[in-house]
């Protein structure tokens, strides 16, 4: 028979292929930032940061309170779920997509709303989570923020918020936008009791976030690169039909402009932040 | 019959009328044409048949004049009253010059340095919303669209005078909402209240932005579905086919839902009403089940 009619084992072939390559991609990664190599454990002790170019990636919220966090937190508000008040069907209905959402972050809606120590000083913490439609603010997350806000007045302790978020979710409608003004009130409340409200922006912070409680900050903290901006980038190159310009929206961006009070690499966020409590509370005793 | 028996004979009517529109409901997307509509009432066309002695007030004291935005005062029956809307333009230039009626930052800071002129005055305000969204462009983006929008959400939450919210046309999501926190909140019966344009709801959806019927009814934007949700507190009714076909009874049917609010509201003290307007946002979504966990 000649060669070329053998018939080959490409199945098992394949399927060994696949397998070498899970392996490596297991160990190695290449970096979205400068495109090369790097060994995912080096990137793991960086803490998610590209050792060759400081590039940031994209952490989840448990891991940023990680980062932030002493020790163990408390969770709070962990049992809010969405009743999808508009009935939306998009490609498949609200409901099912929040409860594949549920089911793949182990979160009820895209926030965690936590307490525990900074550097010894008890903070409350709420992060939102980008994987979880988007880190989208619809009425779970209005509430939940809301409520962590307002045990910071109750119990006199200091708020951050970590925002990754595209804004508000759309599948909630204008239920979702009011929450922009909700979570506004609320810190409001938190400004006239004078406590320190800390917002730290990564990347993404876009929309009705950045349009509401992500620039409220007594101190508005850029993660490096991190896109921020109200308006997304493909919406302002439709309305004025021109190319955006390089480094539109990241985070220097913003700070060149006058809406950050700093760039903190993920590094220093934890001790920027303590010396700020420091300052705005008085050093801890 | 005295006058007394007429006026609540008329309002009766007009329930009625009202109650018979609601059977024949018109289309969420007939709705977003009407507040889209070429000759709908603009902010300026209700201020000029409501508000007396209106001056307008020009600029946010920083970088520029944003047209998108007219702010000033004037006399509500005789009383002073702070009146800030959104305006739209009619023919090309218009719109052009009001840049389609989209904000930027520094219309959002003027609308807020004279709602801080009307506090420290003791004068109420009137917002009127109509507005396709916040300017989405490069200049905005750099002078801080987002930080304008946010900024005017927290003072407007504690600003110590009664405060009147209408949507008269397009409520334009956060670009909207950066004049609509009140203690009061109307729409007028034909004005969408929206999240995103049904527009760019279908183009995430379905990748077309021409499905924006489809998106119009699933967005629950009409006065009804929001009073429905609890985030407004009424719905001004329109003369006939829609505001357009009577501006003056257009007027007319907003004039006395403001009179009536005014009313209401002058007669609280500040903090009471600070306090209750904060109440009214925490309240707003409840839409949410609470298992313990």
């Amino acid at each position: 028979m000649a060669w070329f009619t053998r018939q080959k084992p490409a199945r098992e072939q394949g399927s060994a292929g696949e397998q070498h390559q899970v392996r490596t991609e297991g160990l190695w990664l290449k970096c979205d930032g400068c495109r090369q190599v790097i060994w995912r454990k080096a990137l793991i002790e960086s803490l998610q940061v590209c050792p060759k170019c400081d590039y940031h990636f994209r952490i989840d919220a448990v891991n940023r309170l990680k980062l932030l966090f002493d020790g163990p937190w408390e969770t709070f508000d962990a049992g809010l779920y969405s009743t999808n008040p508009l009935g939306f069907v998009d490609s498949k209905p609200y409901s099912e997509r929040l409860a594949g959402m549920r089911k793949a972050t182990g979160l009820s809606d895209a926030v965690i709303s936590a307490g525990g120590t900074l550097a010894g000083r008890p903070v409350y913490i709420c992060v939102l989570e980008l994987k979880f439609i988007g880190g989208s603010v619809g009425a779970v997350v209005g509430e939940v923020v809301t409520r962590a806000i307002e045990r910071a007045v109750a119990q006199r302790r200091p708020m951050i918020i970590a925002s990754a978020s595209g804004g508000m979710r759309m599948q909630e409608g204008a239920v979702s936008l009011m929450q922009m003004a909700k979570i506004s009130a609320a810190l409001m409340r938190l400004d006239e009791a004078r406590l320190p409200y800390i917002s730290l922006l990564t990347d993404p912070t876009t929309g009705g976030t950045t349009g509401s409680f992500a620039m409220l900050g007594d101190l508005n903290i850029g993660e490096p690169g991190a896109q921020i901006g109200f308006a997304g980038p493909r919406v302002i190159e439709q309305t004025i039909r021109q190319k955006l310009p390089e480094g539109f929206q990241r985070a220097e961006f913003l700070l060149t402009h006058g809406f950050l009070d700093a760039i903190v690499r993920r590094p220093e966020m934890k001790s920027y932040i303590a010396a700020a409590l420091d300052f705005f509370c008085g050093p801890l005793q | 019959m005295d006058s007394e028996q007429t006026t609540d004979r008329i309002a009766a009517l007009e329930a009625e009328l009202a109650a018979a529109r609601q059977v024949q409901a018109a289309h969420p997307w007939q709705r977003v044409q009407l507040a889209r509509h070429p000759k709908r009432p603009h902010s300026l066309d209700y201020i000029q048949r409501t508000i007396s002695g209106f001056q307008e007030l020009h600029g946010d004291r920083g970088i520029a004049d944003d047209p998108a935005i007219v702010a000033g005062m004037g006399f509500f029956e005789g009383n002073p009253i702070v009146v800030v809307g959104q305006q739209k333009g009619r023919d090309t230039k218009q719109k052009l010059f009001r840049n389609f009626g989209m904000p930027k930052p520094e219309g959002y800071r003027k609308a807020l340095r004279i709602m801080l002129m009307a506090e420290k005055f003791g004068r109420p305000v009137l917002t009127l919303l109509d507005t396709p969204g916040a300017y989405p462009g490069i200049d905005a983006e750099e002078r801080g669209q987002a930080e304008a929008i946010a900024v005017n959400l927290r003072e407007m939450s504690r600003l110590k005078t009664p405060m009147v919210v209408v949507c008269i046309g397009e409520g334009g999501s956060g670009g909207a909402l950066a004049l609509g926190v009140g203690d009061r909140v109307f729409m007028m019966e034909n004005a969408v209240y929206s999240v995103i344009s049904p527009e760019s709801c279908a183009a995430i959806i379905w990748r077309d932005s021409s499905k924006g019927e489809l998106a119009a009814s699933a967005l629950k934007l009409t006065a009804q579905d929001l009073l429905r949700l609890g985030l407004i507190d009424g719905i001004i009714p329109e003369p006939g086919e829609g505001a357009h076909t009577d501006v003056d009874q257009a007027a007319e049917n907003l004039k006395r839902t403001l009179r009536a609010a005014l009313a209401e509201l002058m007669a609280l003290s500040v903090e009471a009403l600070v306090e209750a307007r904060y109440q009214k946002f925490r309240k707003m979504g409840n839409f949410f089940t609470e298992v313990a966990g």
